[in-house]
């Protein structure tokens, strides 16, 4: 991947952090990510991150699982080896249902979870460029991209009006998801709103 | 600003002092970076001198057979089956603070989600080990999972609630397992991301599969964990329904009974807050933790201990009333002689069972005995002294007087290695917890961190002018501002 030239924003504040995004989309600049130590409800909104496909992902795995259990067992007790017991039918569905839902729900929490981990390419011995080691600690980290219509130091001077406390100049390569926000492809919904 | 909830001036705050995000991270990393104490080497060495004897136990076990238990004609479920119900049991709770409080979006359970959820994690597998080696000749214990094979071909029996436990169980751990896995991860990066010393950067750099904190990434996170809980829910309360089919679809009187599963799963969850409290308490002082795990927690988590307690009770005495009404001879002599009878020979242990569990936690509806450390801890031992018998009682009374006088078996008491395995358990418990609570962070670090401004101390109070702005409000604004 290339290697790319970003500033990085340091915020105290999430409040602040939160008008800061909202400055930063609307005077045009290349909002590449903001990393925060928690969850903050409503900042992919602002950011303009679509929602993720993650329970569309799980559904399609759990049905995956019930059906996995369905198949499987109607043909061991059905077709492979059906046992008579005491004259009831083979095909009994009532006493499957426990290891159908079972199966839904692993097969549902497991997917999701590889799917998580695939889609935020997250695994043991990854390794990625950490813009700030205090954002996972108390510090709300915004990373802007510049682009070659960029002035850096307008970007800065912006940055620090908008509240960032600490700016400074990183070069990364840039990540997976990082390459395919590079071809314009996502992760942002509406790519026009980018203007210098 | 929505992202910062309002929370009613009413509830007392869930982080007490002055905190800011980082001292946060400070307290709650503090007892991983800084030396074990001498306490925490003695419970650890102490905890795997337990485990020690449990091997040593069940290798006898493996050696000779089950026969190195007491089992026999008609007790053929003692100990073993009662430790594994118990175990099973006390894994609910984590589950039910981890994700049916997040589904409700109670924010006391941030303090104890982690804990409590590392605890179901551990106690699932003290409980698996209980079927496992029960089965006598384990080396042959594939021979329960369903594959192709040569012996005819010989399948699983799928409409056998025993093999239901299998995949109940096997799910649960893994979904728990997951789960607590996910929500470490962010933590575990806070942990990496602090490290001075060079095995800790390797370690949680290796662990935390290179968290970054991203917007993106914790929007997936957070619809993954809500999700998880999601099915998680519904999970537990298979879990012990199917712990229960394996009693209540024989034909057995005092086991053939319809009320078993939400009898169980009330049970379960009771016990579990027990062992909550239990290992709560000691965490919070051994680290010093008092001001993420306020008396407030343990107030709410008695709170519910009362609850189910007395739901439990309303289910013994159903079970009597239906024995009753039921005008059945062989319930009745069930129910009115083998355990309600105090002089029978297990009449003890139903008493035990009633005392400690129905009576005893009616102690909580006083606020008082609710915030006393003291007898908190005395009463979450108590209740699961009590939670173990009612499964004794459940399991040995109802089949150590078989339907013909001739076979009323002879008195059943364990033998010496079949406690040892129980306590083998406690072994493999605590030290898993031990090393747990070592190396890794003991409360959900983002989690406590995101209910600060709401519920914490310093800042409840200041947050009147909070509500103004939803973010679908800036949303709608950010798309008509081009």
């Amino acid at each position: 991947m290339a290697i790319k030239k970003f500033v990085v924003g340091s915020f105290e504040d999430e409040a602040v952090l939160f008008q800061a995004v909202k400055k930063v989309r609307l005077a045009g600049y290349k909002l590449h990510d903001v990393f925060t130590p928690m969850p903050i409800h409503g900042l992919d909104k602002a950011m303009g991150l679509r929602e993720t496909s993650i329970p569309t992902a799980g559904f399609i795995y759990g049905i995956t699982g019930t059906t996995t259990a369905l198949c499987g067992i109607s043909y061991v007790l059905a077709y492979d080896w059906p046992l008579n017991i005491g004259g009831k039918p083979h095909f009994a569905l009532p006493a499957w249902i426990p290891i159908m839902f079972e199966l839904t729900v692993l097969f549902s929490a497991v997917g999701m979870v590889l799917t998580f981990c695939y889609l935020c390419q997250m695994a043991p011995f990854v390794r990625k460029h950490h813009f700030s080691l205090r954002a996972t600690d108390d510090r709300f980290v915004m990373v802007v991209e510049c682009t070659e219509k960029t002035n850096e130091e307008q970007l800065k001077s912006f940055l620090q009006q908008a509240g960032a406390d600490e700016i400074n100049t990183q070069n990364a390569e840039t990540g997976w998801w990082l390459g395919s926000y590079s071809k314009n492809k996502k992760p942002f919904e509406n790519p026009n709103t980018i203007l210098a | 600003m929505a992202l910062l909830k309002y929370e009613s001036q009413v509830r007392p705050p869930l982080i007490e002092g002055d905190k800011s995000y980082h001292q946060i991270t400070e307290d709650i990393v503090r007892p991983i970076e800084a030396r074990p104490s001498k306490l925490w080497w003695f419970g650890f060495i102490f905890a795997v001198l337990l485990l020690i004897f449990g091997i040593f136990s069940v290798t006898r076990e493996v050696i000779y057979g089950i026969g190195q238990w007491n089992l026999h004609k008609t007790v053929g479920w003692g100990w073993d089956i009662t430790n594994f119900v118990w175990w099973v049991g006390i894994g609910h709770a984590g589950t039910l603070i981890s994700a049916i409080l997040l589904l409700f979006r109670q924010g006391w359970r941030t303090g104890v989600n982690r804990a409590a959820e590392a605890m179901t994690i551990f106690a699932v597998m003290c409980a698996g080990q209980f079927p496992i080696w029960h089965m006598g000749r384990v080396w042959m214990a594939f021979f329960v999972l369903p594959y192709p094979n040569t012996r005819g071909s010989l399948w699983p029996n799928f409409n056998s609630p025993l093999l239901w436990d299998v995949f109940a169980v096997g799910t649960y751990f893994t979904v728990s397992v997951l789960f607590w896995y996910c929500g470490l991860l962010p933590d575990l990066a806070t942990v990496r991301d602090r490290a001075k010393l060079k095995w800790r950067k390797f370690f949680y750099g290796l662990t935390s599969f290179g968290w970054s904190g991203s917007t993106k990434h914790w929007q997936r996170h957070e619809s993954l964990s809500l999700i998880l809980a999601g099915l998680a829910t519904p999970l537990v309360l298979s879990v012990h329904t199917i712990v229960s089919f394996d009693f209540a679809t024989s034909v057995i009187p005092g086991w053939h009974t319809t009320i078993f599963p939400p009898y169980f799963v009330a049970g379960a969850v009771f016990s579990g807050f027990a062992m909550v409290q239990t290992l709560l308490i000691i965490t919070r002082r051994v680290f010093r933790l008092q001001e993420y795990i306020t008396l407030e927690h343990i107030d709410v988590m008695n709170k519910i201990i009362v609850t189910t307690g007395s739901i439990v009770g309303i289910a013994y005495l159903t079970e009597l009333f239906v024995a009753w009404y039921s005008q059945n001879p062989y319930e009745q002599s069930q129910f009115m002689q083998s355990r309600a009878n105090l002089f029978t020979p297990y009449g003890w242990a139903y008493y035990i069972m009633m005392s400690c569990n129905v009576l005893s936690p009616q102690i909580f509806w006083s606020r008082k005995m609710r915030r006393n450390l003291t007898v908190t801890f005395f009463m979450s031992i108590i209740v699961n002294i009590g939670m173990w018998f009612e499964r004794f009682v459940i399991i040995v009374s109802s089949i150590y007087r078989d339907y013909l006088p001739s076979s009323w078996a002879t008195y059943y008491s364990p033998s010496i290695w079949e406690v040892g395995f129980y306590l083998g358990t406690f072994g493999l418990f605590f030290t898993c917890y031990f090393l747990f609570s070592k190396f890794f962070p003991v409360i959900a670090l983002a989690e406590i961190k995101h209910i600060l401004k709401k519920s914490g101390d310093n800042y409840k109070g200041k947050m009147g002018e909070a509500e103004r702005e939803t973010p679908e409000a800036f949303a709608h604004e950010m798309a008509h501002a081009h």
